[in-house]
């Protein structure tokens, strides 16, 4: 099963499909943008602000994604020992990281003309600030940790500590009083966000996600290069 | 299929996890208190003292109840079982509407009057275009 990880075989894919996921994201994000910006129309109570939502939103489930997937990832790698996994881990962090604070730095802005603070010490920002703060962790320990079964123990242990906080992120809203507003859509029911808002939502969406595939591709390129060249070391 | 190592590793992470989970559970249930950013009216009326520490109170600012002057706004914050008087002297966010939602920070007078220092507009999850937004009014 995991010969498919093998990093030999990725290497070639990984060198290649960088071009190739940039021209899809430039092109998925100009439409994002133009939608977002230009053709969806304004709401009936934030008038133009609510376009802040297209970058927000996306931001925001990208970082809990990518939290989610490195936090399995390292799970995965520890318990059948495979080191790949981590190299995967790794690579995905800083893309989570940006959009983690891509999402605080928006909802700041976003918030000054809707609620009339920048910030709020409600348990849904404060949650995602937590979460900053573990991705900073994580991405340390990687830096600092020359011994490499050091480092895959701690990144590991980062995780499982910070994954606790992601369902506390997504039910904040629900479980306390909070001055962010609960989530408007929701696989389970109909969602209270109007149809011309979403398309434009899930395209922005999609050109987040393919951003951080491409980071993603570019560090694991990177990963790859310098395991080979550790490997002529030994030579 | 997998060897006897992985099984344990497995169980053991398992273990951790359920651990830490049931730890913060515990410890956010202990912080409730804290963790809520706001109380309702109705939470306000059965405090047993009324401390002159800085809360701040949320829900609907009811309709009709705004009241502008000079250099005050009075209205009405209400959780449609319990409401309570706000009087606050201030530039209010642009989302602050009647029928809308409000956070109010400030110390409670007595328990149906409310002096707040700073008015926060809480807005809902509820997004649409301004012609949707007519059509549904009406219905």
């Amino acid at each position: 099963m995991f010969k498919l990880f093998e990093p030999n075989k990725i290497f070639s894919i990984t060198s290649k499909a960088p071009k190739y996921v940039m021209v899809l994201f430039i092109l998925v994000l100009s439409i994002g943008l133009v939608e977002a910006l230009i053709l969806s129309p304004e709401d009936y109570k934030q008038s133009h602000s609510v376009r802040i939502m297209y970058v927000h939103v996306p931001a925001a489930w990208i970082s809990l994604g990518i939290f989610s997937s490195i936090t399995l990832l390292s799970l995965s790698g520890y318990i059948f020992r495979n080191k790949n996994f981590f190299l995967i881990a790794k690579s995905l962090a800083p893309s989570g990281l940006v959009f983690n604070i891509i999402a605080l730095v928006t909802g700041s802005i976003w918030g000054k003309p809707t609620w009339g603070t920048w910030w709020a010490w409600d348990a849904r920002i404060t949650s995602m600030l937590i979460l900053a703060i573990f991705y900073l962790l994580y991405l340390i320990a990687w830096r600092i940790y020359e011994d490499k079964e050091q480092v895959l123990k701690i990144t590991t242990l980062i995780t499982i500590f910070g994954i606790i906080n992601i369902p506390i992120i997504k039910y904040s809203v629900d479980w306390w009083n909070t001055l962010h507003q609960p989530a408007s859509i929701n696989i389970m029911s109909n969602s209270s966000i109007h149809s011309s808002m979403l398309l434009p939502l899930m395209i922005m969406t999609a050109a987040f996600a393919l951003f951080s595939l491409l980071i993603f591709l570019m560090k694991y390129n990177t990963e790859l290069i310098k395991l080979k060249n550790k490997g002529l070391d030994r030579l | 299929m997998y060897g006897r190592k992985v099984k344990l590793r497995f169980f053991f992470i398992l273990l951790i996890i359920s651990v830490l989970v049931l730890s913060v559970f515990l410890v956010l249930k202990s912080l409730e208190e804290n963790v809520v950013y706001f109380k309702s009216p109705s939470e306000i009326k059965v405090v047993g003292e009324l401390n002159t520490k800085k809360i701040r109170i949320g829900g609907m600012v009811k309709k009709g109840s705004i009241n502008m002057s000079t250099d005050e706004v009075n209205f009405i914050i209400t959780d449609f079982k319990n409401e309570i008087n706000v009087t606050y002297s201030g530039l209010v966010p642009n989302l602050f509407s009647e029928g809308k939602g409000v956070v109010a920070e400030g110390f409670l007078k007595d328990r149906n009057f409310f002096e707040a220092s700073k008015i926060l507009a809480k807005h809902d999850e509820n997004y649409m275009p301004p012609e949707v937004k007519a059509a549904l009014e009406k219905k």
